[in-house]
């Protein structure tokens, strides 16, 4: 692979930038894989891409329905942070955030993390206790949050109004390593790396079956025909339930709507990220110059990519309260992805009921800030059967009533 | 914005009026249960991308909880029924068997 | 230089003018003119800058596909960014400023990205600006973040001075767009009867048709049009809007409507914006079609546009963006340009015909006209600096070549033209790819379809592909005769729409055919965001062969017109550079809305005071009056303290506490929750909903229970009065009420719909006020009351009714304070009255109102828990030390069975215990008790959190209650709790505490039971 840097570029100038080559391969499947990642979006080819680089397995291949990094990948608000309540939340989420600092480097990919910082406004006597709480597990965990007053909030985000008429800001947990990254670079990233190692990334792909002998997985059907493998790791969010039941078991899983909104772009104006949970709505500024909104998740079964109005009324409803002087922009853009939503509403990291078949799902409205941690978790689940950062996050916690619930610490989507 | 005809009151409901209840028709397991029916009561889902039957409350209207089938997939709407029901009534698995004639009650 | 013509403009008034000004130079308009056009009518052709090479734009369109002609309009409060000056009316005293530029629009130091454009390909900053790793978000992304961005943010010191409002509608038929199609298709609709909203998004009626010089029935397009909408306006059941566009498609049928009421009028009393919310039996589509620039190297120059943009210019605004204008098109279509020019009198120096051969009527009335028409040509380059200055002519199938000079001052290009199918694509209407026409229009087959499974947005005319006006026109009658015959009904005798025929266009995706890289990296498809022909074959090389991999990796199309213009040029581009056809790559989704629409519109009325309703108790208006200190819960406000002048809210609190403790106080209790729970399976459905046995309740008496979700965790608690044999009135906690009720109603409904009860929410029927403290009987008794209320004959958690000082009430002994307490409540009507009535009668006992910290502190002080602190819904009632309101006798209770899996029966649970710190300070609220070592992912173990900690003023000293791990069994020992503060050699504080028991105060219960 050749490395990319100012000089490539430098030089590629010179020859009108007709000698890039491709970031990553189009291969053939071939006939027979250790490993198979059904799914190409970021948690698929974090996986994929740790299981080479920490475990030494790279004859993977990983198989797209659609193109790399098109699902939920390249649908969320690309917030990155780690300040969650439970140990094993906290756990994932810091192992990603961390993996998030040197990304780049590690890629040789710019995915322009920006730990900007994100606060999560408390408006409530309730909140500030709930935060409060968090900064305390946090300070345990390694997570470096603290609670912050209101005149701090506003020196950090001068266009919240924190004297709001209904929800005066109380206060804010504040993580100051928390940001964003640009999220299509992310499964970009790891595609070009992957390629790189000699991984198959095959799009355009769709698995159709997963074949079994004896209990255990010996391959998987797709519309490009059988191909064998030792281990199968499904990871594809939005359609896990419909994956498990081609695989033979059922999740505690339920598909719906998430939508978020960008305005049309303007000048820098705010250079953090703020969640406002109490009024639910979250925002952040792009690179580009545009306000990223996060809207509510619709509470029915959907696989239409399409949500309902409202959400978006509320959502921008609440952002006005919380940023007035956003009333004045305008809307540019609203979509929506399917994301799984589990009885507990955290993620899925585990072996299944069928030997050699693993999940990574479940991820509900936050999953793109643990790419990194759920790669690296769940490549560690493949390779040696079990990983300190997943074993919590087990398919049998469900049976054994062992939740691990964050709505305590944070009740909006993310 | 979905749109469902509330078989108490006969409003055409938009669904801002309306409260979902996730899949309906689940057999309820109490004390004495095994682990896993329970397990699979209070958690395991199809999701089928297809056709659901789901539960529907029209709190902003009557009150009453009915039930819908509607496909996941394109949002169509086959009917709705009164709640007090444990399976499909046949005339709404007709409707979807004249819109879906592959398909079948599972 | 563009100038304003002596003559023409039908939609401006000659005969005034009105001031405004641009970037603080005052210029003059006329009525009717947009921004753009008044700006080209004062010479200003330069209108922006663009993304990221900050090149000076001019406006390239004229309606809402501008991707250049962005502006700051306003100032001070009312500064908007990013307003298209295509769709902005001029009015009197107008403000415009350009954007993204410093210092100045012609001076842009940013112009310098331009030079090195070579060095910023598509993607770049992918590949660049990764080492050294803190340099990105301190260096190169403040950088990129300043440079980018366009217009300037409203100053954060104001808010929004302008109203918002929202209409909700039901309709048979929405038609959006006002053009030839949707007037034929509403009058057809109107007059078979049809509730019918049509709305337009321009602020004019006819679309094209009177431009391009159609007729129907005979007479000119305008007069035809003018006749529809008196018509239209005729009918009751046909609602005409202008400036009102149908902004997106929802599924089964809903519409947003995005009116634009004051833009263009400033200064009335209306809304500036109302956002429509529309529930359509069927949508027409009438939206048109966007005429496609052509991609040759200069194309973004200021003085380049599209050739119905400069033809609308001309035609409508009496204004000419050149005096020499070059025409280069691959279609018919641009010749109307051409003629409409040389008819205002401007010079047309030739037409460069991309195509092999040109006869069609158009081209033979220019031809006739003494036009010079080139065929098989192109234009190889462009030149000026900040203007045209000429093109350089050559042959379309070479490489560019350049065979002539042409001095000329604008370029009107035509590329061909793609229908607006947005609406029929929001709710998943498929499309197919129309190879004469080069684009892609409604697959019918395959249209998006509502609740019923039928297709329910129509497309009819040039939004279906029926461009020319005849076509157009029997299209339309034919789409919505498809929406009469649902109806039963039948469409009226179609009108003849007449316009010259056209001979088949060629697609050109880029001129010429064979160009080199070099000129491939001069020509534009996406002018705002400044993607080449170069970028995208750039992409494709490098494996991002998806149309969405392109369109992220280059930002193609991800501009605010969101590829109106660019992005069937780029799809071509693209599937030219993968060998594959257009319809196989495929196009990206449409999603809403079809231009920009406000925040403001989107929130509606519902901002500060009412951004959301709230909920106030029959007493809320003396809360206020009396200087409460409001804390939300819910939607309720209720009264945190009531400080005193130069109080702080800590001594109103303690001050509160001490008086009800030492005397009397008085809490209005009406936000919690009150259901009626009647019928002859009432004491059964109590049963199964509360964790304790609830039918053995006497009537006359009050139980405390629990509630638990089927998943086992506690969801609720209060107390349960039994009103008589078939009659129960349960208490839940505020938050709980609504959530409650619903969780009743569903088990009734939809599990036990055979047993016989009644639920009814009474939450708001009832006022209701705890008289709390000692002195809390000689309260009641001096104002009065018909019914026993001694201790023997209305006893703790007893209740009973009569009058108390005239007033009908039920009195609850209950006490959530450990004192002798009676809740009472009162119709709400009355409670203000009765709470006054106390007050008065309270005033010799030194009776104090109190707020919801120092109920908090009170119930903590008595080791009562708090649904929310000490539970958090991970939290069982097996946690709290409450097995004894957990009945053993029951086979059954919702969560019953989820609290006899392996989880919740594990010893090591955590459980609640009291906390004292061994020094009387207060604990920090949610600190953890830390044990040794860390866990398998390096995270220090913990054996306990605080749940609720307060300062008691009744024993002077911190106190709190938390769960610990076998915390009842290590009753005397201390815990270390965590701080997030450190010390001197930055380690964490720690502050010990003690395990007590959580009741601190009056632990035999003597105070409350008297």
């Amino acid at each position: 692979m050749r490395r990319y840097s100012a000089f490539a570029i430098a030089r590629e100038a010179m020859r009108h930038h007709l000698g890039w080559e491709r970031a990553w391969k189009s291969p053939t499947p071939k006939a027979q894989y250790d490993v198979i990642i059904v799914g190409a979006g970021g948690h698929g080819l974090a996986t994929a891409y740790y299981l080479g680089k920490n475990h030494g397995i790279r004859n993977v291949a990983v198989i797209e329905k659609g193109w790399l990094g098109g699902g939920n990948t390249g649908r969320n608000t690309t917030i990155i942070r780690s300040n969650y309540l439970q140990d094993p939340s906290a756990a994932i989420y810091e192992k990603a955030r961390s993996l998030y600092e040197t990304l780049s480097q590690d890629l040789n990919y710019n995915v322009m993390f920006s730990p900007r910082g994100v606060m999560m406004l408390a408006q409530t006597e309730h909140e500030i206790r709930g935060y409060q709480r968090t900064a305390h597990a946090n300070a345990l965990q390694g997570v470096a949050t603290e609670f912050i007053s209101p005149r701090r909030v506003k020196e950090l985000c001068p266009i919240i109004n924190i004297d709001g008429p209904r929800y005066p800001v109380l206060g804010a947990l504040w993580q100051p390593r928390g940001g964003t990254a640009r999220h299509d670079a992310v499964a970009w990233g790891y595609a070009r790396a992957c390629s790189d190692m000699g991984m198959d990334i095959i799009q355009q792909t769709e698995v159709t079956g997963v074949k079994r002998e004896g209990g255990r997985v010996v391959g998987v059907e797709t519309t490009k025909g059988y191909i064998g493998c030792s281990k199968l790791g499904i990871v594809v969010a939005g359609h896990s339930g419909v994956m498990a039941e081609r695989a033979g078991f059922r999740l505690p899983i339920e598909s719906v709507a998430l939508q978020a909104l960008v305005s049309e772009p303007i000048k820098p104006i705010m250079d953090v990220v703020v969640m406002a949970n109490t009024v639910h709505g979250y925002m952040s500024q792009s690179d580009k110059g545009e306000m990223v909104i996060g809207g509510g998740a619709d509470n029915y079964n959907n696989y239409t990519q399409r949500g309902s109005f409202q959400h978006v009324e509320e959502t921008v409803r609440a952002l006005i309260e919380t940023f007035p002087i956003i009333s004045r922009l305008k809307m540019l853009r609203w979509w929506g992805g399917i994301v799984d939503m589990t009885g507990d509403r955290s993620p899925i990291i585990s072996k299944t009921p069928v030997d050699g078949v693993f999940v990574n799902c479940g991820w509900g409205t936050g999953g793109f800030k643990a790419i990194p941690g759920s790669g690296w978790a769940m490549a560690e689940l493949m390779a040696k059967g079990h990983s300190p950062l997943a074993d919590a996050f087990s398919l049998g916690r469900f049976r054994e009533g062992r939740f691990i619930d964050e709505s305590v610490a944070a009740g909006v989507a993310h | 914005m979905l749109t469902f005809q509330c078989p108490y009151c006969g409003v055409q409901a938009c669904e801002t009026e309306l409260a979902a209840g996730g899949e309906a028709h689940l057999k309820r397991f109490g004390p004495g249960s095994s682990d896993e029916d329970f397990e699979g009561y209070l958690f395991l889902r199809p999701n089928v991308k297809g056709v659901h039957f789901e539960r529907w409350r029209h709190a902003m209207g009557c009150g009453k909880w009915f039930l819908a089938a509607r496909c996941t997939a394109t949002l169509e709407v086959f009917g709705t029924y009164p709640a007090q029901t444990t399976e499909p009534p046949p005339e709404i698995i007709a409707a979807i068997k004249a819109r879906r004639p592959d398909w079948s009650l599972s | 230089m563009s100038i304003r013509l002596s003559t023409g403009g039908r939609l401006i008034d000659r005969s005034r003018k009105i001031g405004f000004s641009f970037n603080g130079k005052q210029m003059m308009a006329h009525p009717g003119d947009t921004l753009a056009s008044a700006l080209m009518a004062n010479g200003q052709m330069i209108m922006g800058r663009s993304f990221k090479y900050h090149r000076p734009r001019g406006v390239v369109a004229s309606g809402a596909e501008e991707p250049n002609a962005l502006v700051n309009l306003g100032k001070g409060k009312r500064h908007e960014p990013n307003q298209r000056a295509t769709l902005t009316e001029v009015f009197d005293g107008l403000e415009a400023t350009s954007q993204n530029h410093w210092p100045s629009l012609n001076w842009d130091i940013g112009e310098v990205n331009a030079l090195f454009a070579r060095l910023l390909p598509a993607g770049f900053y992918y590949k660049t600006f990764i080492h050294p790793r803190p340099f990105w978000k301190h260096v190169f992304e403040p950088f990129i973040r300043q440079s980018a961005g366009l217009g300037r943010a409203p100053d954060p010191r104001h808010s929004d001075p302008d109203r918002y409002e929202q209409f909700y509608a039901h309709a048979d038929l929405v038609i959006a767009g006002g053009g030839i199609a949707g007037l034929q298709a509403a009058l057809a609709a109107g007059r078979a009867g049809l509730k019918v909203i049509l709305c337009e998004q321009s602020a004019q009626w006819g679309g094209r048709a009177p431009i391009d010089g159609v007729e129907i029935d005979g007479q000119p397009a305008a007069d035809w049009v003018d006749a529809a909408v008196a018509e239209l306006a005729q009918m009751p059941h046909v609602d005409l809007r202008l400036r009102l566009m149908a902004a997106g498609v929802y599924d089964h049928g809903y519409v947003i409507g995005y009116e634009r009421l004051g833009d263009h009028a400033p200064g009335q009393d209306t809304p500036r914006h109302r956002l429509w919310r529309i529930r359509a039996g069927r949508i027409i589509a009438a939206t048109g079609a966007l005429e496609r620039p052509l991609s040759f190297a200069g194309n973004d120059k200021p003085g380049v546009m599209l050739a119905s943009a400069m033809r609308d210019y001309v035609v409508n605004w009496g204004v000419a963006p050149g005096a020499r204008t070059v025409i280069v098109t691959n279609n018919d279509d641009a010749y109307r340009t051409a003629l409409a020019l040389v008819a205002a009198g401007l010079s047309v120096p030739c037409i460069v015909d991309a195509r092999p051969e040109a006869n069609g009527p158009l081209v033979q009335e220019a031809r006739a006209s003494g036009l010079r028409v080139l065929t098989g040509m192109g234009i190889a380059s462009v030149k000026g600096l900040r203007g045209v200055v000429a093109v350089q002519l050559c042959a379309q199938d070479g490489a560019g070549e350049v065979l002539e000079d042409v001095v000329c001052d604008a370029v009107a290009m035509s590329g061909g033209w793609s229908p607006v199918v947005h609406l029929w694509s929001h709710c998943g209407g498929k499309l197919t790819w129309d190879a004469a026409g080069a684009f892609f229009r409604p697959d019918h087959a395959r249209p998006p379809t509502d609740q019923k499974g039928q297709g329910f947005v129509i497309c009819a005319g040039a939004a279906d592909g029926a461009l020319l006006a005849d076509e157009t026109m029997v299209n339309a009658a034919k789409s919505v005769g498809r929406v009469l015959a649902e109806h039963g009904k039948s469409g009226a005798a179609v009108p003849v729409a007449k316009a010259a025929a056209e001979a088949p266009m060629q697609p050109v995706w880029v001129m010429p055919a064979g160009a080199g890289v070099k000129k491939r990296a001069k020509m534009w498809l996406d002018f705002q965001n400044d993607v080449k022909v170069s970028d995208v074959q750039l992409a494709a090389r490098e494996g991002y062969e998806s149309v969405e991999h392109t369109k992220r990796y280059t930002t193609l199309g991800m501009a605010t017109d969101q590829g109106k213009l660019s992005n069937i040029n780029g799809l071509a581009v693209l599937a030219q550079a993968l060998d594959e056809d257009i319809p196989r790559v495929g196009t990206t989704t449409f999603r809403p809305p079809y231009t920009p629409i406000s925040m403001g519109a989107i929130a509606g009325e519902a901002r500060g005071e009412i951004f959301q309703p709230l909920r106030r108790t029959p007493i809320h208006g003396w809360h206020e009056e009396n200087g409460a200190h409001w804390e939300p819960v819910g939607h309720w406000r209720r009264p945190y303290c009531f400080p005193k002048k130069g109080e702080s809210h800590r001594d109103a609190v303690n001050r509160e506490i001490m008086a009800t403790r030492n005397g009397v106080g008085l809490l209005d209790a009406s936000t919690l929750g009150k259901i009626i729970v009647k019928g002859p399976d009432a004491g059964r459905f109590l049963d199964m909903l509360y964790t304790n046995m609830m039918s053995t309740l006497a009537p006359g008496k009050c139980r405390y229970g629990l509630m638990c979700s089927e998943n086992g965790f506690l969801i609720d608690d209060g107390v349960v009065a039994r009103l008589d044999a078939e009659s129960f009135l349960v208490h839940t906690t505020t938050g709980g009420a609504d959530r409650i009720h619903a969780h009743m109603e569903d088990w009734l409904q939809c599990e036990w719909w055979d047993w016989q009860v009644y639920t009814a929410n009474v939450t708001e029927q009832w006022a209701q006020i705890a008289v709390v403290g000692p002195k809390a009987r000689a309260v009641l008794e001096k104002l009065g009351a018909d019914f026993d209320i001694s201790a023997a004959g209305l006893p703790f958690m007893a209740w009973a009714e009569g009058k108390i000082g005239g007033f009908t009430a039920r009195a609850f002994r209950i006490s959530f304070s450990g004192e002798l307490s009676f809740e009472i409540a009162v119709p709400a009507a009355q409670g203000r009255a009765f709470w006054e009535a106390l007050l008065r009668a309270g005033v010799e006992f030194g009776i104090t109102p109190y707020g919801t910290e120092a109920l908090h502190v009170m119930r903590a002080e008595k080791g009562f828990i708090m649904i929310g602190d000490e539970t958090d819904g991970t939290v069982i009632p097996q946690d709290l030390g409450l097995a004894w309101a957990i009945s053993k006798k029951k086979g059954d209770y919702l969560g019953k069975r989820a609290q006899e899996r392996s989880h919740m029966t594990d010893p090591t649970r955590w459980k609640l215990v009291g906390l004292e710190t061994l020094d009387g300070s207060v604990l920090p609220d949610g600190s953890y008790a830390v044990a040794d070592g860390v866990n398998a992912n390096g995270q220090r173990n913990t054996q306990g959190r605080v749940t609720s900690t307060y300062f008691s003023p009744t024993l002077g000293r911190g106190i709190a209650m938390g769960l610990v791990l076998h915390g009842p069994d290590r009753m005397g020992e201390v815990l270390d709790f965590n701080t997030t503060k450190k010390d001197a050699k930055g380690e964490m504080r720690m502050i010990k505490a003690r395990i007590v028991s959580p009741v601190f105060f009056d632990p035999a219960g003597e105070k409350q039971n008297v």
